[in-house]
């Protein structure tokens, strides 16, 4: 019998709150800022039909005598005001921002759900499996790593655009978009799962798993997909930034979102074209906004590896 | 052969007095030939670059006036009006070394003629193309035709012999996909000659020291590099450093800036062309639309609702920034026919809603407007605009913008159900609107009508304008066919094009309404 009493039984938050990752987020002020920054941009694009001033999406509201208005001055026409200014279109950029911002969130995250499902059940498959299945898979990831992953998508966009009807196409674009990002970043996925469940197949519990008869795909799924998840995760937030990236990219290239349903991307591309002539806010607020979704969410990521990685502990 | 020496000489003396000034000139502009056949597209960049490379019989110089080139006279034959005798340029050869004759003469109006051919339509009043002599030729035509000279300004000579020898008699089937070796090679009696060409990246011209016209026109370019740059930004920035001397198409937000710059400057003048959008009428049912069992766009009221729920006004102060005059009729203020009247619309959308409701479809419909984007000024912002004011009235448009070599196609294959074109009028008169754009589509005429209108009566009164020596008549008939064209809404016109030529200093050359520069009149300082 020990003096010593037992010690408090601490709440669930508590406890999370105590944890070596909390303790780690709690002394990493970038982490904190960065986190602080994507959930406010998250936020704000969820909620974006109730702060949004006006609904760019609906072309029977525009305006156009409203175009080029300046921000915070009001339009020589019709007098009106907008607190960033409006594009080409008398859109109001503002509201234009958020609306494009939930587009690229949700690309991004379709795309890197539709992405880690694929890698990470392949990865399973080569690590556990082996023989004739792991090189079928590993040799197929090989060769779309040597291709840069915009050129798939846009060969995949392409594709996919010539085989949708067109009058279906502006609807389509979005799935469009995250199919071509989705498949064109599943290797990363597949190819640190596949490594990590080498190592886990050769441990014990995965032994005894064997031993007392579960099927493979029970013990993929039960006993290593659980522990190969830390590196999963590291990898899907930088994937996240990189895939928001790639959207914008293939809209600012003309092939993604669009024109009349901006992504941050295709606001980009408008606003590039009035780079001389004085209108910067077309051009400015879409990139300052894509710079602090993808800088906040890839300091986010950095942060989430040297976290989860034991050896830096 | 003294004669022969004389001529030596005066060619070296010719040559170093332009080795003097050899001068490269670098030109861009948003898009590029779509093919060096000079009988398969109809369409302005593409005559741009053949008329450097290939020569019609007669041309419009910088100033838009008819100019003898291969022909040196043209005249109706005293016996017979239905016949037009031209007089050949004597001494002329092709960039190969072959003669031109009047055989080549026979051979190109005949190629112009036929089947694939997109120049049909400004020959469908010649009947028979006969070589008197070496150096004659005769046109006969349906009834006698005052204005078929201005039809020949695009009409390119080509070689009969080269033709043959490269398998290239028949005209290349752009619409089809055809490849064939005249539409990427070319052999002209043009000022310059072609070195290279790779479409949509960068074609080379060089001067073609053989030229008939060495000492009547400046001649100072000596090479030429025409890079095609769609994007606008791109290309002002390509001129602002100095990486091309000439761009066509200076994008209107630009044009201060441009000025503005030491070294540059920017030349304005009103296009001979008018934007609009077409509208396909003619289908039971259209492919491209929300509504089934029938076309909205079939009933005029769709159609006139649609065109006073544009507003040509913002279009004009927002989009391009002033530097265009709105539309109400499909032909510009040049052409013979255009009147003041016709060519206004007041805007007006509570009466376009009205009118919508009437039609039975007061709830709207949506439909697909297909849209180029590297051919107009601000082509696709256009299109833009009028998704948001066709929305006013209740039709959702989805706006599907693709380059000109896409979207030309659409038009001429019928497969585009509401469409954004473009027309210059390099006639100067309102015949040439009405036989491509009016006219039933068919064999002879009517190719670039996407419509579906048919008028049997009106085709009648088209057909007859070509033959109509009374000009006070044929004046006549015509305000009478843009009556029709007017009432029915046949197409929706948006504004007619001003033009912005931006150069460096070094280039001295006023802007022609055609859009064309022809390089061998530009002067380098």
């Amino acid at each position: 019998m020990s003096d010593t009493p037992a010690p408090a039984p601490q709440s669930r938050l508590r406890r999370a709150w105590n944890s070596d990752f909390a303790w780690s987020f709690r002394h990493a002020p970038v982490a904190i800022i960065s986190s602080f920054v994507v959930l406010v941009l998250i936020l704000a694009a969820v909620l974006a039909p109730l702060i949004a001033p006006h609904d760019p999406f609906n072309p029977a509201t525009l305006n156009l005598m409203n175009g080029f208005t300046p921000p915070g001055q009001a339009n020589a026409f019709t007098g009106d005001t907008f607190l960033l200014g409006t594009d080409d279109q008398g859109r109001d950029v503002f509201s234009t921002i958020l609306y494009g911002m939930r587009i690229s969130l949700f690309v991004g995250f379709a795309a890197v759900m539709l992405a880690m499902v694929i890698g990470v059940t392949l990865g399973l498959l080569a690590g556990y499996l082996g023989g004739w299945v792991e090189s079928i898979i590993m040799r197929v990831a090989d060769v779309q790593l040597t291709f840069p992953a915009i050129l798939v998508a846009m060969l995949i966009f392409g594709i996919a655009k010539g085989i949708t009807p067109p009058e279906y196409r502006d609807q389509m674009a979005i799935w469009v978009l995250i199919l071509a990002i989705g498949l064109s970043d599943w290797v990363q996925f597949a190819r640190v799962v596949r490594g990590a469940t080498l190592v886990e197949k050769s441990k014990e519990y995965v032994q005894a798993a064997r031993l007392i008869g579960r099927s493979p795909f029970a013990i993929m799924l039960r006993h290593i997909l659980p522990n190969v998840l830390n590196p999963v995760l590291v990898i899907a937030t930088i994937s996240l930034a990189l895939a928001i990236i790639a959207e914008a990219t293939l809209s600012f290239l003309g092939v993604g979102a669009p024109p009349t349903k901006p992504s941050l991307g295709t606001l980009i591309r408008i606003g590039q074209e009035f780079m001389f002539s004085g209108e910067w806010w077309i051009l400015f607020f879409p990139a300052l906004a894509l710079l602090a979704l993808a800088l906040s969410i890839n300091l986010l990521g950095d942060w989430l590896r040297d976290a989860l990685n034991p050896r830096l502990r | 052969m003294k004669f022969q020496t004389g001529i030596l000489t005066a060619a070296l003396l010719a040559s170093t007095a332009i080795g003097a000034s050899a001068e490269t000139l670098r030109w861009a502009r948003a898009g590029d030939s779509l093919t060096l056949d000079p009988h398969a597209q109809n369409e302005g960049p593409t005559h741009t670059l053949a008329h450097q490379i290939y020569e019609p019989l007669i041309i419009r110089d910088m100033t838009g006036a008819p100019q003898a080139t291969l022909a040196t006279s043209w005249a109706p034959s005293a016996d017979d009006p239905s016949v037009w005798v031209f007089e050949l340029r004597e001494g002329v050869k092709y960039h190969d070394g072959a003669d031109f004759t009047a055989e080549d003469v026979v051979f190109s109006i005949n190629r112009a003629k036929s089947e694939n051919s997109n120049m049909k339509e400004l020959l469908s009043s010649v009947i028979e193309v006969r070589a008197v002599d070496d150096y004659t030729v005769e046109m006969v035509t349906d009834g006698p035709n005052p204005i078929l000279p201005a039809n020949l300004t695009n009409l390119f000579m080509m070689d009969k012999g080269w033709a043959e020898a490269n398998d290239a008699v028949d005209v290349q089937d752009v619409e089809g996909g055809e490849q064939t070796f005249a539409a990427t090679n070319a052999n002209g009696t043009g000022a310059y000659r072609l070195v290279s060409r790779e479409p949509d990246v960068r074609t080379v011209l060089t001067q073609n020291e053989d030229y008939w016209g060495m000492d009547q026109f400046p001649m100072e370019v000596t090479e030429i590099i025409y890079t095609p740059i769609q994007n606008a930004a791109t290309r002002v920035a390509a001129l602002l450093s100095g990486e091309v001397d000439f761009i066509q198409d200076v994008p209107v937000q630009d044009l201060g800036r441009v000025a503005d710059t030491e070294g540059l400057v920017v030349k304005t003048a009103p296009q001979n062309r008018v934007i609009f959008f077409g509208m396909n009428m003619g289908a039971d049912d259209l492919a491209n639309d929300d509504v089934e069992g029938a076309n909205p766009l079939a009933d005029a009221r769709v159609r006139e609702a649609m065109n006073i729920a544009i507003n040509r006004e913002a279009i004009q102060q927002v989009v391009m920034r002033g530097q265009s005059q709105p539309a109400g009729m499909i032909a510009p203020p040049f052409v013979n026919g255009w009147t003041a009247e016709m060519d206004a619309v007041e805007t007006d959308v509570e009466a376009a809603k009205a009118l919508m409701a009437d039609a039975g479809y007061g709830d709207g419909f949506s439909i697909q407007l297909d849209c180029p984007n590297d051919r107009y000024i601000n082509d696709e912002a256009i299109c833009q605009a009028a998704v948001g004011m066709m929305a006013q009235i209740g039709i959702t448009v989805n706006l599907d913008a693709k380059p000109k070599a896409q979207h030309f196609p659409l038009i001429t294959n019928a497969e585009t159900d509401f469409y954004m074109l473009g027309w210059g009028v390099p006639t100067y008169d309102s015949e040439y609107i009405f036989n491509f754009l009016v006219h039933t589509r068919g064999d002879e005429r009517g190719s670039w009508n996407n419509t579906g209108y048919s008028n049997p009566e009106l085709d009648e009164m088209i057909v007859s304008l070509a033959s109509e020596t009374d000009l006070d008549a044929r004046n006549e008939a015509i305000a009478s066919i843009w009556n029709v064209v007017q009432e029915e809404t046949l197409y929706l016109p948006i504004h007619h094009q001003v033009l912005n030529w931006g150069m460096t200093d070094a280039v001295g050359i006023e802007v022609s309404p055609e859009d064309d520069p022809k390089f061998k009149f530009f002067e380098m300082n």
